[in-house]
Order: structure tokens, then C-alpha cells, then sequence
């Protein structure tokens, strides 16, 4: 993941990934996740390049964009832990759990660390209320959180 | 004199005819099937509460103010989205529909300015309205908490508030009023078609967005209104609104921009007008409209207006400001003068497209029957004579053959020369909505428009022909059709001559005709014009509509003799859906051509040979009419330069800025000895002019215009003329001068004349109109209501004509000294030659003419984006900025020719349309070079405008 392309690279890109996927139906969504796989954000100069190309206007993918928060303006952390905020886990003790997390890190929610390593987030719901608290790191979920497998799991980003 | 009052049913009319049944609160209602619970009600007189439904926009359901209880159902459903089914009985007010709707108001309320008393909508707030109907008394919940109201809480920098955006010249955008309805963003995306608008994040966050987060000024706002007028509270407003304050009454009128023709609601404080709104009993418009009609009417009290009339003795001479009396006895004397030394043939007129029906008939009328020769012109010379002639040989009507409401049952059309979007932006919006519909879409356009390619929008195929090749695409698309045998035989049989048809379908058959043979010349792929035939053959309901890029040629009659020929093959005419449609460019160009502006012809295109109806006029006016066509614009040109032609009265035309090769039309002016230019502004033609008698703008007087579609709308005075009369009152005021009794009072007298004299407006009187709201042409005994379509049951001339159309190139050809080829047209914020437009706030979209030219011949000149470059023809040359796009062929060049400094038609040449005159403004063979800047000719015109502009005890020149 190269964090310093220039725009041009940008709109250049971003139109490969909109030929390769647009004959999908409802290719947009597809076409922002890739998007954000290949440059770890959904840059704001791809968005004219997909709404050309999809026949949509520049208001309907900034609409669409900004909708889903999983979607980001600008690039992450290397790592993302994202902690579930919803009523199970908050239930289950999830509010302390974030202080934890955020005290260990030293940032607050939607920060970066300093270094880079790691991006917090809050998430609603990962679907894992019978595990609770839920976390998700990197795409890949862990349950039953306590407060030393979030000391591994802070660890491990760190590392 | 109160509001023209609107009612806001809040969801669109079913279209449904099955009926159904139900009762609302009590009351029996039957309301086409489809229709929504809260149509239905508002149709009983029963107003549901609501806010984020309006009648111009689908239902939303999401503002939950509209609930309804329904027996026998569950819950409390959205009576927006809930259509109504047969024997339902629903009560709009209950107490707990009431405990709902108070709740979701004090939400609304909590989060929102109370500072309706110093609010722009205060007195025009749905969101005040619904808190009175609910009868919010108290709002629990504060300001402390997140908000988007305060732009500081507690002293912290509030991160959810955003200040105003002003960057619109015309309205503003207060988010931290906005209640998030997106009626807003459903006009723009519904009526308009734009989609510069969306609700950008979600839950709190959600704000209404234009573009990505942009400023209005530079998103995809092409500042319609629409959204304007959909807002229920201040949050977009007018900035007239907020600097004058609610409009206490208003007056339906007609704009005065295109041909499209939209009816407004003029609205005023006294004679202060506060804004112009769409009427949606308006039948061109159906309540939308665009940026000029609804925000660039400023130049009507411009400080460059002139108000009082001027003479002078020599065009060298400053102006000299003289009562009316002198400036219309001088321009009498003038006249008279001229004809006694030099013949009566020796002077003429040209009547404006800009101004009313009847004023338009009274310049005519005052040539015909005063100067005594048949002398007069109009602009139509310039833009749509070849349609004229075109269809008046094909089907018998010059003018276009369906309503712009047909274009709702349109399956396929074919644009070709017309750029609707920015020409006629309100029509582009209704057939853009069809083609969402799912409507096909074939352009031929060397450019690449908005039309071929824009948010939801893809045209089917896009033919980018060479300028100039027209006749051999539409002749290719008839080989087609002939060929593979997809011609509507039984039409054709039934209501054309089939021999001429197996004469015509002979001719078109031969293969030199085939898209193949034809390729080399126009570039454009023969598959593609293969496709696009049978798309238009075998599509269903085929339109054709086309503007100036097809007329203004060479070749202009043929073209649109080749478009009535590809309609009556496919048996596309004379039923909703179908037709051909010239989008006609000025606001009253249709109806100063009814009105005998030609020479040749006579009110209601009665040739003047023809001794009955001169014998009809004769009778009336007293006088003995020519029966030999009088002279056109350019023969009059040619004429003056002869010196056989001395005089002229212009009103409200700048044909030296409109009409091609400016070097002979100011040649022609200038040898004139009494130029009369009737105009708002001292306009480019004026530099030449020795009389100035002030105009009325719109505004100002009452009358009639016809639109495209032929239909006859009432425009009504709002105001004083500020120069102290109507332009239907100078024109009489001339002519009594110049000895005719003339004792017209009002223009209702005058089309009760047109009316007596022309068969096609029997039935028009202002009384008529006021009681119908419009009528379209041909209105009499036959067709009370008017005709909406024409040619239903057969042509007017009887059996439809085919007519071959063989290709001739035009004489402007390319070559090693001018390769490129030059082709002109208009821009969306500004209109024509400018005249108004550009003394509106509509500059910002566009300050100057620029060339558009392609990235491989700019890279062959060495031009960048921005520079300055050298326009060459063999007529002459100007400079002006390049912008570098693909929108236009290699090849190709484009420009506007809004702006008198480009000097555009400095570089179109002489030739013209072999049937009418109409210039070949689309086809102008060129060069361009890097330039420093302006022209010696841009200087000199610059210089000698200048100098002709001074008012004598005025500092300033006026302009």
C-alpha cells in the first residue's frame, strides 16, 4: 500500500478498478471496497472518476460514501480494531472494556496512534452478541473479550 | 390583488383511470387508482400534516407527520405512501395520530433556529405551518446537547454546525435550518435531472450536500431552483426574499427567455418584483424551470437600461436625449424624407422575436401599411426559416407537430442540432425524466452534449458527424429504414402519396446513400447509423426533435425535409409520443413568424400574391398591399451597401452581434441614413443607429407570446414601464407620426384584429386565454380547444410529401489554409447575444466566450488550456481563450457567441440556406494560432463602440 500517490495515479487506478467491476449489478459497492483495498481509504479525487463512469453524479457517490462508515476519507492505521458499541456487549461490560483499550492505546475513538500502528473504532454490532464483548481486528473477530485478551490483542498490534 | 393561490396535494396525480372509492374523515371520495391517501384527502379539502412531501416530487415517507389511522388496519401508516384501496375508511385526526405528530414536531423543533420573526420565511414556513396544525406548545428537550443550530456550544467550536453557503448568486443555503425532508434533493434529482444534490452521512449526521461536500457555485448545481422551491423552510431561500421580504400578491406571466415558453408566478411587493415561481398549471413547464427564467431577470431594472429616447445626426455624434415627441416626429420626418428621394422601397423593418404577438403584428402591419412595401424581416430569418419552409412542403404547418407534454410517451428520440440542456434547459429536464423512464435516446451532434452522456442519462447511440454533413446522416438513416424494410407502410398508404413514397424510397435506396458509402464523409461509423435506424424504426413512439444545428446550414430546408421524411416513413406523426419538434429558440420566435414577419407572407403564412387574404388586410387597414415579397435581412444589407436601402427600424433585434459576417452587417448600417434601434440597452446595432427609442421589458406590458409548441400565453404587466411606455405603444406612436389613425388602447384590441384577419387564431381572444389558461394554434371553429398535436387525421396539405434530399457539400470547405472546422452554439446561463443575460448575476457561470478544442489539435498548435488564441476565416478573425476538451472531434472547434468582445460571427461567412437565407452559422472553416490577445478588429470595434455609446451631459458612455 503506497500512502503517497499522487492524484493522477489516483483517478488512473481507480478507472481499472471501475472497468474490471462496473458490468456487475450494483457495482458500486464492490467498486468502493476495492477501491479502499487498494489505496487503504476511498480517496475524494476517485469520485468523479466513478460517477463519470457509472453515470451517476458526484453528490450520489459522496452520498453513498459518506453513508457507510466503514468507508474512510482518509488512510488507517496498519491495524484496525474495531469495538463493538452495541447493546450485547455494552451489557457484558463493553464500556469499560473500551476505556481499557483506549488508555492502553492512548487515543480515542476514529484516532490513529502516533506511530501508525493502529486505528480505533466503534462498531455496531458485529453480529456476535451470544460472544460478548466483541472486538474485530484486522477483519478477523474475537469474542469473550476480557481484560487480558485485550492486553494480547494491543500487543499484538504494537508489535 | 392577492397570491395566485397553489394547492400543494403532496404527492404527483395517478395517471390511473380505474377509480376508486374510500372515505377520508367522513367524506366519500373517488380518486384514480394509485393516487396516495394524502392526495386523495387534499382533494377532499382535508389537509394531512406533512413535510417531506410536495406534488412536484414522489412520496418520501419520511418525515412521519402524515399518518393516518386506517380501520381495520394496523399502526399508523405514512398517508404519502399509502395508496388508496376501495372501501377503506381512514381518520386523519385521532388522539393518538395527534400525540405522534406533536411528538415528532418538538423533535423537529429541538433541533432548529426559533427565530422565525427575523426568519426570510417567516410568513412562507411549512415547518411554522405544521407547528401551528399540531399545536406544539412546548419543546422538552434544549440546545445543550448536539445540535446543528449554534455555532459554538458552551464556548467549544460546534463541529456539526456549517455556516451559511452564499456562494449562489441567487439563493442561499442555511444548513443549520435544515430538517433534512430531501425534497430538495429529490427536485433536483426528480425534476430537474441533475443530481447535484444528496444527503451526505446518516442518522444526526445526515446534511444535505451539494456535489461532495462542495459550495453550491461549484458543484453540479445548475442553480435551477427547483430545490429553492421545494425547501419548506429557510434553508434555501432567495437572497431577493431575504433583502425585500414576502411577496403580498402575484401575477401569472410568461417568461421571455426560450422557446420553451414557461409560465410563472410573478411576485411582488408593490411593483418590486420579489421573485419569479414556476406555475405548475403552467402546461410548457408544469412548474419547473431554469436558471434565467427563474433568477436572470436583474437586467430589467439594470442601470445600463435606457429610459429616455435619443438622436443624432451622425453615428460619430454622442447621443442627444429628446422627448418622445422629437425622437418620433424626427424618425417620421427621416422616413418620409428617405422614401421621397430615394423610393419607397428605400426603407424597411425587422419586428422582434423577443416582443409580444401583438406588437409584433403592429411593426408589420406599420410596414405593410405605412412605408407601403413589404420590407420586413425577422430573426426567425436567422434560425428557423429552413423549419418553415421544411415542413410547411412536407406536411403543410411551419411549425413543430406536438405539445412538450407529448414527450411523456416518447420510447425513442432522436435530437438532432440541439443542444437542450442549455438551450432549452426546462424541456431537457422532461425528456430527461422519460429517459429514466427507460425512453431510448439517439443524438447527432458533432459535441458531445449532456445529452449524450450525464448522470442517468446515456444516449443510446451518438452519431458525431462531421459539421456540415447533416443531409447525408438523415438521408443515410432513411436508406436504412427503405433497405431492411422497416417503413411503416400502412401509415404511408394511408396518409402520403405512395408514388412519391416509391419515388422518394428509390431515391434514398441508392446505394451511394448507404451509411458505408457515406462514412468518409461525415466520420461517423456506419454500424452506428445502422443501429440507430432501427432503434428509431422499431422502437415504438418516435420523436425527432432538432434546433439550429440542423437550420443554420447550407442545406438547412433540406435537413428538415429529410427529418418530416424519416417521421412520415416510420408513420411517427399525429399522435402523442411521436412528431417532429424544432425547438425554437427565443420566446416569441414561433409567433412573430405567425404574425406575417416575413416578407413574403402575411399574418397566419398567407403569401402575399395571394390577392384574398391581402384583400382581407386591405379592407381593414384602408391601404393597397404589395403583392411583391418585400426584401430580407441580408437583401436589405445588400441593398444599403448598394445604396438603394436608407432606412431601418430594428426593434429589439442586435443583428450586428446575431447575424452572421459582422463585417457586412455594419457595412450595410452604416450606409444607411435613419437607423432606429427600439431596445432595452444600447446594444451592438445601436453603434450604428441615429434614432433610440427606449423598450419595455416583459415586465412591463401586457400581450401575448407563442411558444414552440404553438401555444399562445398570456403575458401580464406587473409594473410601469419605466421608460414610460410599451413597445406596442411606441410602435403606434410611430406610426401616428408618421400619419396612420391608429387607436389601439390595449393589446387585447390588437389580437382581436389578428384574430379576425388569420384563419388559425379564430378563437384567440385575451378573454379566451384568461378562461382556458393557454391555447396552441390552430384555434377556430375546427379545433375549439386548440391542437395540442397536430396532422391526427391526415396533413393539413392533404397527403403528406416525400421529397428527396440529396447532399450537397456546403462551398465552406477546409483546407491546408483553414482545416479546422468552426461550429457555433449557446450555454445554459446565458441567452443569445446577451443582451440581458449578461447584465444579470448569471456572468458567474459565464464570463467569456470560450474555444473549445480538441487536446490533439491544441497540441498540434502548440495551445494550452487557457491561452489566448487567433480565430481564422476567410471572412475574418478575433481572439478569444481556448478550453481543451474531447467533447468536440478532433477537428472540430466550438464556441458561444455571447459575448459582444468574441465577435463570433466576425468569422461566419456569408453563405446560407439555398431555400431561405438562413446563415451557415454551424459550419465555418478555420485556423487558429497562439495569440497575445485581442484582434486590431477587437480593438478598433471596442474603440468604435465606445465612441458611439456617449450621451451627450453623461460622463459615461452607457455601457
Amino acid at each position: 500500500m503506497n500512502l503517497h500517490v499522487s492524484s493522477r495515479d489516483i483517478g488512473e487506478r481507480t478507472l481499472d478498478i471501475v472497468s474490471a467491476l462496473k458490468s456487475l449489478e450494483g457495482p458500486l459497492l464492490p467498486i468502493l471496497h476495492e477501491i479502499q483495498a487498494e489505496f487503504g481509504y476511498v480517496p475524494q479525487e476517485a469520485l468523479p472518476v466513478i460517477a463519470r463512469e457509472l453515470n451517476l453524479s458526484r453528490a450520489e457517490v459522496h452520498g453513498v460514501v459518506t453513508f457507510y462508515h466503514d468507508y474512510r476519507d482518509h488512510p488507517a492505521g496498519r491495524h484496525v480494531l474495531k469495538l463493538c458499541r452495541a447493546e450485547a456487549c455494552q451489557s457484558m461490560g463493553g464500556d469499560a472494556l473500551a476505556e481499557r483499550v483506549k488508555s492502553l492505546l492512548g487515543i480515542d475513538f476514529h484516532q490513529t496512534t502516533p506511530d501508525g500502528a493502529v486505528t480505533l473504532e466503534p462498531v455496531y454490532c458485529l453480529g456476535l452478541c451470544s460472544s460478548a464483548p466483541a472486538a474485530m481486528l484486522d477483519g478477523e473477530v474475537h469474542g469473550r473479550l476480557d481484560a487480558d485478551a485485550v492486553r494480547d490483542l494491543v500487543a499484538e498490534v504494537r508489535a | 390583488m392577492p397570491l395566485v393561490p397553489e394547492i400543494d396535494f403532496g404527492t404527483p396525480a395517478s395517471r390511473s383511470e380505474k377509480m376508486v372509492t374510500l372515505t377520508i374523515d367522513g367524506n366519500e371520495i373517488t380518486v384514480p387508482e394509485g393516487t396516495s391517501i394524502m392526495r386523495a384527502s387534499m382533494e377532499a379539502g382535508i389537509q394531512v400534516p406533512k413535510l417531506c412531501a410536495t406534488d412536484m416530487v414522489d412520496a418520501f415517507g419520511s418525515c412521519r407527520l402524515c399518518l393516518v389511522e386506517i380501520e381495520g388496519r394496523n399502526g399508523t401508516p405514512a398517508s404519502c405512501t399509502t395508496p388508496v384501496a376501495p372501501g377503506i375508511t381512514v381518520h386523519t385526526q385521532t388522539s393518538r395520530l395527534k400525540d405522534i405528530r406533536k411528538g415528532v414536531m418538538e423533535l423537529y423543533i429541538s433541533d432548529h433556529p426559533l427565530d422565525c420573526l427575523t426568519c426570510a420565511a417567516n410568513g412562507d414556513c411549512e415547518l411554522q405551518d405544521m407547528a401551528g396544525a399540531v399545536g406544539l406548545r412546548d419543546v422538552r428537550y434544549g440546545y445543550e446537547g448536539d445540535n446543528h443550530v449554534k455555532a459554538r456550544n458552551n464556548g467549544d467550536i460546534n463541529l456539526k454546525w456549517m455556516p451559511k453557503d452564499e456562494s449562489n448568486p441567487y439563493f442561499t443555503y442555511d444548513p443549520a435550518k435544515c430538517i433534512v425532508c430531501s425534497r430538495c434533493v429529490r427536485a433536483c434529482e426528480e425534476v430537474q435531472g441533475t443530481f447535484a444534490l444528496t444527503i451526505e452521512g446518516r442518522g444526526f449526521d445526515s446534511r444535505v450536500s451539494p456535489g461532495m461536500h462542495e459550495d453550491f457555485l461549484s458543484s453540479e448545481c445548475v442553480s435551477c431552483g427547483a430545490c429553492v422551491q421545494a425547501c419548506p423552510t429557510a434553508t434555501l431561500t432567495e437572497k431577493s426574499v431575504i433583502a425585500i421580504g414576502q411577496p403580498e400578491h402575484s401575477v401569472v406571466t410568461t417568461c421571455a427567455y426560450c422557446g420553451v415558453g414557461c409560465s410563472f408566478k410573478a411576485e411582488m411587493r408593490g411593483e418590486e418584483l420579489v421573485r419569479m415561481v414556476p406555475w405548475k398549471d403552467g402546461q410548457a413547464n408544469r412548474g419547473h424551470s431554469c436558471v434565467k427564467g427563474r433568477f436572470a431577470y436583474g437586467y430589467s431594472t439594470h442601470k445600463e437600461r435606457i429610459l429616455n429616447p435619443m438622436i443624432r445626426e451622425k453615428v460619430s455624434d454622442p447621443w442627444r436625449e429628446v422627448s418622445w415627441e422629437e425622437a418620433l416626429a424626427h424618425t417620421a420626418s427621416e422616413f418620409r424624407r428617405i422614401q421621397y428621394q430615394y423610393g419607397r422601397e428605400s426603407i424597411g423593418g425587422i419586428t422582434s422575436s423577443r416582443c409580444t404577438n401583438e406588437e409584433t403584428y403592429l411593426v408589420q402591419k406599420l410596414i405593410r401599411s405605412g412605408f407601403g412595401n413589404n420590407n420586413v424581416d425577422t430573426c426567425a430569418r436567422v434560425c428557423h426559416s429552413p423549419t418553415g419552409y421544411g415542413l410547411g412542403a412536407t406536411f403543410g404547418t411551419s411549425a413543430g407537430t406536438q405539445n412538450f407534454d407529448s414527450v411523456e410517451h416518447t420510447d425513442v428520440v432522436i435530437i438532432i442540432g440541439a443542444n437542450p440542456t442549455d438551450g432549452h434547459p426546462v424541456f431537457a429536464s422532461r425528456l430527461k425524466k422519460r429517459l429514466r423512464q427507460g425512453a431510448k435516446l439517439i443524438v447527432i451532434d458533432p459535441r458531445r452534449t449532456d445529452m449524450v452522456s450525464s448522470p442517468h442519462i446515456k444516449a443510446s447511440h451518438h452519431l458525431p458527424l462531421r459539421p456540415g454533413t447533416n443531409v447525408a446522416i438523415v438521408t443515410a438513416l432513411a436508406h436504412v429504414i427503405v433497405t431492411e424494410g422497416l417503413f411503416d407502410e400502412k401509415f404511408i398508404r394511408e396518409r402520403c402519396d405512395w408514388s412519391e413514397f416509391e419515388d422518394w424510397a428509390g431515391f434514398v435506396a441508392e446505394e451511394r446513400h448507404s451509411p458505408e458509402a457515406i462514412e468518409q464523409l461525415t466520420g461517423v461509423p456506419a454500424e452506428e447509423v445502422r443501429g440507430a435506424a432501427r432503434l428509431f424504426a422499431t422502437g415504438g413512439n418516435g420523436a425527432i426533435y432538432y434546433g439550429l444545428g440542423v437550420t443554420e446550414h447550407s442545406q438547412g430546408s433540406t435537413t428538415v425535409i429529410g427529418i418530416a421524411n424519416l417521421a412520415m416513413a416510420t408513420g411517427n406523426i399525429g399522435r402523442p409520443g411521436v412528431g417532429v419538434n424544432p425547438l425554437r429558440g427565443q420566446n416569441n420566435v414561433q409567433g412573430s413568424c405567425d404574425m406575417g414577419s416575413f416578407p413574403h407572407e402575411l399574418p397566419g403564412y398567407r403569401h402575399v400574391s395571394d390577392d384574398a387574404t391581402r384583400d382581407i388586410f386591405e379592407k381593414l387597414w384602408g391601404v393597397k398591399i404589395s403583392n411583391e415579397p418585400g426584401l430580407r435581412i441580408p437583401n436589405m444589407l445588400d441593398a444599403a451597401v448598394d445604396g438603394s436601402f436608407k432606412g431601418i427600424y430594428i426593434q429589439g433585434e442586435d443583428i450586428l452581434q446575431s447575424d452572421p459576417d459582422t463585417k457586412h452587417v455594419s457595412a450595410g448600417l452604416a450606409a444607411m441614413e435613419c437607423v432606429v434601434v427600439q431596445d432595452l440597452f444600447l446594444n451592438e446595432t445601436a453603434n450604428y443607429a441615429h434614432v433610440f427609442l427606449p423598450g419595455s421589458t416583459f415586465l412591463e406590458k401586457d400581450g401575448t407570446f407563442t411558444n414552440a409548441e404553438r401555444r399562445i400565453n398570456r403575458v401580464r404587466k406587473v409594473m410601469t414601464p419605466r421608460n414610460g411606455f410599451a413597445d406596442w405603444e411606441v410602435t403606434q406612436n410611430l406610426a401616428k407620426a408618421m400619419g396612420l389613425n391608429w387607436t389601439y388602447t390595449h393589446p387585447s384590441e390588437i389580437m382581436d384584429e389578428i384574430a379576425a384577419t388569420t384563419p388559425s387564431f379564430a378563437m384567440v381572444s385575451y378573454e379566451y386565454l384568461e378562461k382556458m389558461g393557454s391555447v396552441q394554434w390552430p384555434c377556430n371553429e375546427k379545433a375549439p380547444l386548440g391542437s395540442p398535436i397536430m396532422h391526427v387525421n391526415g396533413f393539413v396539405r392533404g397527403k403528406g410529401k416525400f421529397i428527396r434530399t440529396e447532399y450537397v457539400a456546403t462551398d465552406e470547405k477546409t483546407g491546408p489554409r483553414f482545416p479546422l472546422l468552426l461550429t457555433t452554439g449557446r450555454i445554459l446561463s446565458q441567452y443569445n447575444v446577451g443582451a440581458q443575460t449578461r447584465r444579470t448575476d448569471n456572468i458567474v457561470w459565464h464570463e467569456e466566450d470560450r474555444l473549445e478544442i480538441h487536446p490533439h489539435d491544441a497540441e498540434l498548435r502548440g495551445v494550452r488550456d487557457g491561452d489566448w488564441v487567433k480565430l481564422q476565416s476567410r471572412a475574418g478573425d478575433t481572439t478569444l481563450r481556448a478550453l481543451i476538451t474531447d467533447r468536440v472531434a478532433p477537428g472540430v472547434v466550438y464556441t458561444t457567441f455571447h459575448h459582444p468582445t468574441t465577435q463570433a460571427n466576425v468569422i461566419t461567412t456569408d453563405f446560407s440556406d439555398w431555400a431561405t437565407n438562413c446563415p451557415e452559422y454551424k459550419v465555418t472553416a478555420v485556423q487558429i494560432s497562439p495569440s497575445n490577445g485581442p484582434s486590431q478588429w477587437q480593438v478598433d470595434y471596442d474603440e468604435q463602440a465606445r465612441q458611439s455609446r456617449r450621451i451627450a451631459g453623461k460622463l459615461e458612455a452607457a455601457e
